[in-house]
């Protein structure tokens, strides 16, 4: 997700430890010039990574801090992992091996590949899951993991994490 | 420094004929194969021991057992290179601890005693005084155990992965190569001698499993056996799935992981990026040590073979040699 705020001094650095107080982690500082530019003010753009439903707790502690968050940008889907399955996919209703996955809330499946060799022939798909956080990925995981032994279905996980 | 080596099938003799073809200085005391042995203190003809293996004859006496090999002959080290026995061991594991009692070392590469055995086996060396050494019974030429215990000796292994089992990895890399289904890769490897009638062991990756709870007992001080180890073979994968890797530059490689601090012992076929170290081709075996003072090392090699394997109980055996003060 992404803050947005004021680039009055002292500011960047009273958000940065409230940022790792609740667990928090920044993917990226970015300073963008206003326009106009004669302002001479800074926007602070701070991407970062937050467990789950901590955000709340960040954002009094940064109005503790007396930080002055002006915007709360989207949370976006940072994570990225690519699974392959093979079993009797269709058989064992897909969509809802999908569905299992989405209703997480915070992670989806965002690509499906699937190749079906023959009637009754196992099948095999490539799964494309994204998250918020890595946490929620590896939940994801271990959701298919366990919806794979109940249907009897093979994973096969990337070897580096997500 | 004199060795009596039981089991005279693919590795005894590639020990054998590194032995004839090099100047090593080893004198060979004794000779066992399942059916017969010979015991010489002066040093066993090696060479017609061979021709007599390969005409198909035993290679010794009938009247002398492996028992006898063990207990009766004059040498400094027992080479233990018998098949693997995962259930107990044995006969091999009695044969070591029988060597041992007598104060000789032993350099085996046999998984079955080390996987199975390994604490008792190592404080029975050390209680009479002499060395245990197995760099043989993980990936063949691959001099990973010496490594870790000596070359990266203070670092901490924080991870240990890769390609412990060339057969998949054959297997796999055919499958990837030329769009085989399994069946066919798998009838493939057995016209080349990469797999066995019973193909079980490798591919369910049992014997990768033992790999590692090898290097896990041995090396990262862990207490393991083979139903810690979570595992997953080769057996229901599709060229579909490989193909679906394949469009994404990847591939599928049969890998065994252990991680020591999350207490994790995997072996299981995983999507590996095509320009990955690990991904290694025919009946390569490929590890990835992550270690804390020197980053990650990557070792590449045969890991099978007849002179191959010979090679890692060769340097053991000099090992030894170096750092014993031979015998009578
Ligand atoms: N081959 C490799 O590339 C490789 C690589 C790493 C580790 N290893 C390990 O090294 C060991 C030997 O492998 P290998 O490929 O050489 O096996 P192999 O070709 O099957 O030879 C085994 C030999 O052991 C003999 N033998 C069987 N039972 C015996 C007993 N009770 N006492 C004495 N000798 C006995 C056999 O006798 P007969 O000749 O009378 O049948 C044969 O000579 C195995 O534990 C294997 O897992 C092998």
């Amino acid at each position: 997700m992404k803050l947005e705020m004021r680039d009055q001094p002292g500011q960047l650095v009273a958000a940065l430890q409230p940022i790792s107080a609740v667990g928090g982690n920044i993917i990226a500082v970015i300073h963008q010039r206003e326009t106009p530019a004669a302002t001479e003010v800074l926007d602070v753009q701070i991407v970062l990574e937050l467990p789950e439903g901590r955000l709340e707790k960040l954002l009094e502690l940064l109005r503790e801090q007396g930080v002055n968050v002006v915007r709360i940008g989207e949370q976006r889907l940072l994570y990225e992992c690519t699974l392959i399955t093979i079993g009797h996919l269709m058989h064992t209703d897909l969509s809802d091996t999908v569905d299992r996955i989405d209703t997480t809330g915070s992670a989806e499946v965002t690509d499906l590949s699937l190749a079906m060799p023959a009637i009754n022939a196992p099948s095999s798909a490539r799964i494309t899951i994204r998250s918020t956080t890595r946490e929620e990925m590896k939940k994801a995981i271990r959701i298919l993991r366990s919806v794979a032994e109940q249907k009897d279905l093979l994973i096969i996980e990337p070897l580096e994490g997500v | 420094m004199r060795i009596a080596i039981l089991g005279f099938g693919s590795v005894g003799r590639g020990i054998a004929r590194a032995i004839l073809a090099k100047n090593l200085d080893l004198a060979v005391t004794g000779l066992a194969d399942s059916r017969s042995g010979i015991i010489d203190p002066a040093g066993i003809d090696i060479a017609a021991a061979l021709a007599r293996k390969e005409g198909g004859a035993p290679c010794g006496s009938p009247d002398v057992s492996p028992a006898d090999v063990v207990a009766k002959a004059d040498y400094d080290v027992l080479v233990e290179v018998t098949p693997t026995n995962v259930d107990d061991g044995e006969p091999a594991l009695g044969h070591i601890r029988g060597a041992l009692r007598r104060h000789k070392h032993v350099v085996t590469s046999n998984k079955g005693p080390i996987a199975l055995a390994y604490p008792e086996l190592r404080d029975l060396a050390a209680a009479n005084g002499v060395f245990l050494r197995y760099e043989a019974t993980v990936c063949g030429a691959i001099p990973l155990i010496h490594a870790m215990q000596e070359g990266l000796a203070g670092n901490t292994i924080s991870r240990l992965y890769g390609v412990f089992n060339g057969t998949c990895n054959y297997i796999l890399t055919r499958m990837a190569e030329d769009s085989l289904t399994y069946e066919q890769a798998l009838a493939e490897a057995r016209e080349l001698g990469y797999a066995e009638a019973d193909p079980t062991y490798d591919v369910e990756g049992i014997d990768a499993a033992i790999k590692l709870v090898i290097l896990a007992n041995a090396i990262l001080d862990m207490r393991t056996t083979l139903d810690d180890v979570e595992r997953t073979g080769i057996t229901l994968l599709t060229p579909e799935a490989l193909r679906l890797a394949e469009d994404q530059d990847c591939t599928i490689r049969l890998i065994g992981e252990v991680v020591p601090e999350a207490g994790v012992l995997r072996v299981s076929p995983r999507i590996v990026s095509k320009v990955h170290p690990l991904v290694v081709e025919g009946t390569l075996n490929a590890v990835t040590v992550g270690t804390d003072l020197a980053g990650d090392l990557t070792f590449i090699g045969k890991g099978a073979g007849s002179v191959e394997t010979a090679s890692a109980v060769i340097g053991d055996l000099l090992y030894i040699r170096d750092r014993h003060v031979q015998g009578s």
